[in-house]
């Protein structure tokens, strides 16, 4: 088994009374795309600019092959924020070109253009971008020194369904050149398309981590029944059951669904309205975490 | 580091030159010093002389000079002072009232000249006496005061709101998770306000000197040295205000508090000679101060390099301390 490349160990971060980020603890692999999943205030954005060294944790540490977050770590990381700002009155070359200079080694800037799909915007003030070509400069700036591990914050936030295809697109071959990916969603499709292991946040703790299907597996029978809460009668919700409860929809997971089809009927409970699907993350995330995805 | 620094530079060069807006700015004060000066001294002047009187007017009343018309008559504390104001050309003449009446004159100035022949012609038996010290016009030795405010107004306002609106915008942020040092950052700020600032007070100092026919009595070089040292230490003085500050009405407050007093103690308009000590201390402690005293005495009396590098060496270490706080004190984000 490989070193870690990023090892979180105990981290602490207060903004009193408030506490971030309560004692997380990991470690990303080589190669590997690791996802923090977790609602808005979570402490995902807090976790990952604690590791991208630009924000001092209250406590614990972060480690970069072994050694304390320094000068190597930024000559060899790449970074996407979750909003950028980029100079003004600066083509999208030129902004490309302005962070190449800041680093010792990287790519070549028209390869960049080329990967990103940016050739024919390259004159164009960065201004004048739409949200998905602004992300896609943001990219080719944070693949900008050729990084080792590439921190990608809510990469996808605010973009139409197309261009989040598209950037999932150019993430993947980014990952296809063994490139070591940190990501951060809320978006539970993007985490089961694009990683290969995940920590579940809430209020600044891990409640769950490991691969997404073993994850799937662990918490969940293989089937989930779904029935809108309204054609539920209340009298049912006292079955003997595995069943949780939302505002909108009664959810009941089972190993055994002739049995529970069985008993379902004996209560009489209409199946008109009946759903039945493999559970996702999201279900994942509600039965971790008790509430919904605050999106 | 010399890299990463270039890199900044570079583009901030771009940014400041496609930001019509800001560069539109940066030139109209300056044209508009050009032609408020084509204006004031340019034009057919007013026939208003003004005429200093040692005692005060009351003590001419009886002479037939008293009652010229368009004349001003100025009492005057001090021959000494009287002397200074006639060396600037801030008065036409210096009068000593007899009998018989003495005077002194600017030999240089157009103005003294018609007021002598005013005055022999009112009483002939009046005595000239010589002016010692190298004689000027008032706009000569307003001219370097001139150039130097409209340095000062560039330095600090040019870069405090420049890095100001990079921290605000999350620019700053970015920047920060990569190699680069706050140090690095603040030099390339530094030297693209420099390279700007150095080519308008050239084409000012070019255009307006001889729209004024002003002449140059010291050395270009030396004058080249006292812009590039003056301008370095009000822009490190423009990012010390702005190394961790993030509200716009802050900066802009301190920005107005620091050059206010400048504007008015520096000397660029009128000479502090009169004033308090401790008026004077505040004022020698003040960058414009030290750059407008080394920028006269070089264009004005033609000092060299050892009278001045008193001035010179104060800007420098002004220079290397506001860097030096402003890096230490530097915040990437909000």
């Amino acid at each position: 088994m490989s070193l870690p490349i990023l090892e979180v160990r105990d981290l602490v971060k207060r903004y009193p009374p408030i506490t971030a980020v309560d004692g997380l603890s990991f470690q990303v692999l080589p190669g590997m795309c690791f996802g923090l999943l977790g609602p808005n205030g979570a402490g995902k954005t807090t976790t990952m600019e604690i590791m991208e060294g630009i924000l001092a944790p209250s406590a614990g540490s972060v480690s970069y092959r072994g050694e304390a977050l320094g000068e190597r770590f930024r000559e060899e990381a790449g970074i996407l924020f979750q909003a950028t700002a980029l100079q003004h009155f600066l083509t999208v070359r030129q902004s490309l070109a302005l962070f190449r200079g800041l680093y010792a080694r990287g790519r070549d800037i028209d390869e960049l253009l080329r990967l990103c799909s940016l050739e024919a915007l390259a004159g164009r003030d960065n201004r004048k971008l739409s949200g998905g070509q602004r992300q896609r400069l943001l990219l080719a700036i944070a693949l900008v020194n050729d990084p080792t591990v590439l921190f990608l914050d809510e990469p996808t936030t605010g973009l139409d369904p197309q261009a989040r295809r598209n950037f999932w697109e150019l993430v993947r071959s980014v990952k296809e050149q063994g490139k070591t990916i940190i990501l951060t969603t809320h978006y539970m499709d993007e985490a089961e398309l694009l990683c290969d292991q995940i920590a579940i946040v809430d209020h600044g703790r891990i409640v769950a981590q490991g691969e997404p299907r073993r994850l799937l597996r662990e918490h969940f029978a293989a089937v989930l029944l779904e029935f809108p809460r309204a054609a539920f009668p209340p009298a049912a919700r006292s079955l003997p059951l595995q069943l949780l409860e939302t505002d909108e929809r009664i959810e009941i997971t089972t190993d055994d669904l002739d049995a529970t089809l069985r008993t379902l009927i004996g209560a009489g409970v209409p199946l008109a309205s009946l759903r039945m699907r493999p559970p996702n993350l999201e279900d994942l995330f509600l039965e971790l975490t008790g509430h919904e995805l605050r999106a | 580091m010399i890299r990463r620094l270039l890199a900044v530079w570079h583009a901030r060069n771009l940014e400041f030159l496609r930001d019509r807006g800001s560069l539109l700015f940066t030139l109209v004060l300056p044209l508009s010093i050009i032609l408020g000066i084509g204006l004031i001294f340019g034009g057919p002047s007013r026939p208003l002389f003004t005429v200093g009187v040692l005692g005060g007017p009351a003590a001419l009343a009886h002479n037939r000079f008293a009652h010229t018309r368009y004349v001003r008559f100025l009492p005057v504390a001090s021959r000494q002072a009287g002397l200074r104001a006639v060396r600037r050309d801030q008065i036409a003449l210096l009068l000593a009232p007899g009998p018989p009446l003495r005077f002194w004159v600017n030999t240089h100035s157009p103005k003294s000249y018609i007021v002598e022949k005013l005055l022999r012609a009112a009483d002939p038996g009046a005595i000239q006496l010589a002016v010692s010290g190298r004689q000027i016009r008032y706009v000569d030795w307003l001219f370097p005061g001139i150039l130097a405010m409209n340095m000062m107004f560039s330095c600090l306002f040019g870069v405090g709101y420049v890095v100001l609106r990079y921290r605000q915008s999350g620019f700053l942020k970015r920047l920060h998770a990569t190699p680069l040092t706050a140090f690095e950052f603040l030099s390339a700020q530094v030297l693209s306000r420099l390279a700007i600032i150095l080519m308008i007070t050239a084409v000012l100092y070019t255009v307006v000197g001889a729209m004024l026919h002003f002449h140059d009595a010291g050395n270009l070089a030396l004058l080249l040295l006292i812009a590039v040292l003056g301008a370095l230490a009000m822009i490190a003085l423009g990012l010390t205000v702005a190394a961790r500050l993030a509200s716009e009405e802050l900066v802009n407050g301190l920005l107005n508090l620091l050059t206010w007093p400048m504007v008015m103690l520096s000397g660029a308009w009128f000479s502090l000679a009169g004033a308090p000590g401790w008026l004077r201390w505040i004022a020698a402690a003040l960058p414009l101060t030290q750059l407008l005293h080394a920028a006269r005495a070089v264009m004005l009396y033609g000092a060299g390099l050892g009278t001045i590098a008193p001035n010179l060496i104060y800007l420098a270490v002004m220079t290397l301390v506001f860097l030096g706080i402003g890096a230490a004190s530097f915040k990437w984000r909000i």
